[in-house]
């Protein structure tokens, strides 16, 4: 069984962002990328799962820029087979990404698709669910738990819900979104590195896939959120009152 | 390192192993005040020819358990008297220190006229006699504690230098104090001196954009600056595991050194500047902000690395390089010691001027890492490496940096120079890699003691302080230490600054 795992390329997750002057987007020039982190956990799971012996193959997928390739290679050092790049310029919306997995799993036929919950950059915690949508597959989201049943065909996958764990049972093929507690990625180590190298990397456009990217979607103005207010202190209750009162509206 | 430090280290390891629970959670969990053994100096005030063992414990308390706290009854303010009533800890004793330091009758003792004095000069809120007194007379591994009764806290130059001016007119002796966070015991009193925390001072004063010229109050945390830095563009030269508490004017003071000296040198060359007050009150106002001054003795190089004997810094003007984006770490495993000495070659050949940092320790250290701190695992496991290299560059260009490591690094791994190693591939992996390395250096202190009680030699990474001062001997020279004795004589006739500390007491006219 082959396993389709999403990543993306994205602002490392210690960088402290900065808006750009004309309130477009946020400044990526100069700025430290790298893997989503929750794509590292997804991708990390569909390693163990290959290591138990319950796929034969593990193929990362990234869309995006020229430069998403460092990301494929970085997926690559942690133990993927084989590596595929959509190449899109431009704004890639969750939809837009969902359609152009579709037609990459035409072609590829994977078993189990493991994405991430959501990306760090756009929190839009949207594609895998769009995904399974548009395939009409089985959805188990915010992944903490995932167990392969290789005989029965199916995947028991504990969810993390506002309640608290949720058990799914889900018929394979599915689609899988991983949260922070499934597992610990590892790390790329030397010799995986230099295997890496020799690893293909098969390129696509969306053109040749034949999906449309145009998003109805556009980014009007990005801005930072308020900046926090020093406190101020008070010298007696009457003021407390009269602040909540006529300045703060609370009472 | 030969097979016979390897084995003494490991020896050391065993010892410990039994009371290493309490290493990383005195640093990391701050709870509570654990019972300390304090040196018998509550008798000194009233006896001052009494023979005082100053004790150096080394502190036993349950990992996550029941933390006694003791709360100190406050130093009473009666001339003579310091009532105290924690229990003694009986506890393990490393006795380094030369045994028994008396202190010296030439000090006077601090009274009711000198604090009110003090407010005089500073206010209220800035003389402290609190529960903080307790923290500031303690270093922060709890080994060196001191008996001070006044801790003050100045907020300028000026202040300073009246303070300053007093004590030395009344021979109060004096501690200069900054982010504590010092391993030989050089930032506390060792009996009853006055503690000067300069805390308050944490201005910055002025950054030049176009030469990364920092001119900024001693009292500024390290960590501060280097985000006031980042938004610039800069980064400081220097970086410490403690970066969170130190102080610069303390970082200039012990000369630190720290994680990037390789890249960005030592402090003697990155400072350009300091504003140092003298014991007498005099304010030594050599604040310049010139890359190469050639007029007269280069007197600030006299002050950095004095830990405080000499002086009080106020003010630091120091340069800072550019931050360059692409930061690369690797965590490399070598076979042996050899292996490592010819991967830092290498390092330096291959990596050129991208190296920015390169970091050693052995298994037995990563052991005791691993054992010790929570959240933290072998990026190498599960294998069991004998050495562990920590290799940073940093540079302009990612995608060329990491090229230029990745092809170091295969070909290191091909010619069998290193046995396994992994790249951090994002920023956080990379604070996992830096924080193994850092911890260590918690340890070095105990591994000092235990390596000099073992007739090991001393080094110079962290000062010398109080726990070295009569060991300074052992990598300097007589007449050079006798110089340094005469300058200290020349600039604080009353050895007010610091006593007891830096130089052998045999030279300082202590009795």
């Amino acid at each position: 069984m082959k396993i389709m795992v999403a990543v993306k390329r994205v602002i490392d997750y210690a960088v402290k962002i900065r808006v750009k002057a004309d309130k477009s987007g946020v400044e990526t020039q100069n700025v430290k990328m790298s893997m989503n982190p929750f794509c590292e956990i997804a991708l990390e799971e569909a390693l163990r799962i290959k290591e138990a012996g319950l796929a034969s193959e593990v193929v990362a997928v990234t869309m995006g820029p020229k430069q998403s390739i460092d990301t494929l290679r970085t997926g690559l050092a942690m133990g993927a087979d084989r590596g595929i790049h959509v190449e899109a310029t431009g704004d890639l919306f969750p939809l837009a990404v969902a359609k152009l997995f579709k037609a990459l799993v035409e072609i590829e036929k994977p078993g189990l698709i493991i994405l991430g919950k959501q990306a760090i950059d756009n929190d839009c915690n949207q594609t895998g669910q769009m995904v399974a949508g548009l395939l009409g597959w089985p959805q188990g989201t915010f992944a903490s738990k995932v167990v392969l049943d290789k005989e029965k065909q199916e995947v028991m996958v504990d969810r993390e819900v506002d309640g608290g764990l949720e058990t799914v049972c889900l018929n394979l093929p599915a689609v899988i979104t991983t949260d922070l507690r499934l597992n610990q990625p590892r790390y790329a180590t030397l010799p995986n590195i230099m295997k890496a190298k020799s690893k293909p990397v098969k390129k696509y456009t969306p053109e040749e896939l034949n999906v449309a990217t145009k998003s109805d979607l556009e980014v009007v103005e990005v801005t930072e959120p308020p900046k926090r207010k020093a406190g101020v202190l008070v010298s007696s209750v009457d003021e407390l009152i009269d602040k909540l009162k006529n300045e703060a509206h609370v009472i | 390192m030969t097979t016979a430090m390897v084995e003494k280290y490991k020896a050391f390891y065993r010892l410990l192993n039994k009371t290493s629970r309490t290493l990383v959670d005195r640093r990391f969990r701050q709870q509570g005040q654990c019972a300390r053994g304090g040196s018998a100096a509550s008798g000194l005030d009233h006896r001052p020819d009494a023979v005082v063992e100053q004790r150096v414990s080394y502190l036993g308390c349950p990992k996550r358990g029941l933390w006694t706290s003791a709360r100190a009854s406050l130093p009473s303010f009666v001339d003579g008297g310091f009532a105290r009533d924690y229990p003694m800890n009986r506890c393990r004793s490393f006795g380094s220190v030369a045994g028994e330091i008396q202190r010296s009758s030439k000090f006077a003792t601090l009274n009711s006229d000198d604090v009110a004095h003090f407010k005089e000069i500073l206010g209220e809120r800035n003389v402290v006699q609190d529960e903080r007194l307790e923290a500031a007379n303690s270093d922060w591994m709890h080994k060196y504690v001191g008996s001070s009764r006044l801790l003050l806290l100045p907020k300028s130059t000026d202040e300073v230098s009246r303070i300053l001016k007093y004590c030395n007119s009344r021979c109060l002796a004096v501690v200069p104090q900054g982010g504590n966070t010092g391993l030989v015991g050089g930032s506390v009193p060792v009996f009853d001196e006055v503690i000067i925390n300069m805390a308050l001072m944490k201005q910055v004063i002025s950054f030049d954009k176009i030469s990364g010229i920092l001119v900024c109050e001693a009292g500024c945390i390290l960590e501060d600056l280097i985000s006031f830095l980042d938004n610039q563009g800069f980064v400081m030269p220097l970086d410490l595991g403690a970066k969170g508490s130190c102080q610069i004017g303390g970082n200039v003071a012990t000369n630190a050194g720290g994680l990037r000296l390789i890249r960005y040198g030592s402090l003697h060359g990155n400072v350009l500047g300091l504003e140092v007050v003298l014991a007498n009150g005099d304010v030594l106002d050599m604040l310049g902000t010139l890359r190469k001054d050639n007029t007269g003795y280069d007197l600030k190089h006299l002050f950095i690395g004095s830990e405080g004997s000499l002086g009080i810094i106020t003010k630091v003007s120091i340069l800072t390089p550019p931050k360059l984006s692409s930061v690369n770490i690797a965590f490399l495993a070598c076979q042996d010691y050899l292996s490592c000495q010819k991967l830092l070659l290498e390092a330096k050949r291959s990596l050129g001027e991208i190296l920015s940092a390169f970091e050693f320790m052995d298994s037995v250290a990563m052991d005791v890492v691993l054992n010790n701190l929570d959240g933290v695992r072998n990026p190498l496991a599960p294998t069991a490496h004998n050495f562990y290299v920590l290799i940073e560059t940093t540079g302009t260009e990612e995608s060329y940096d990491k090229e230029k490591l990745e092809k170091f690094l295969v070909g290191s791994m091909e010619s069998g120079l290193i046995s396994d190693g992994v790249l951090a591939q994002d920023i956080n992996q990379a604070s996992a890699f830096w924080r193994l390395r850092e911890i260590l250096a918690q340890i070095e202190p105990f591994v000092y003691e235990w390596t000099s009680n073992h007739r090991g030699s001393i080094s110079a990474e962290h000062g010398v302080g109080l726990m070295k001062a009569n060991k300074i001997f052992y990598s300097k020279s007589p007449e050079a230490v006798q110089l340094m004795a005469s300058i200290k004589k020349l600039v604080d006739p009353k050895t007010i600054l610091n006593p007891y500390k830096v130089l052998p007491h045999s030279l300082m006219s202590y009795s």
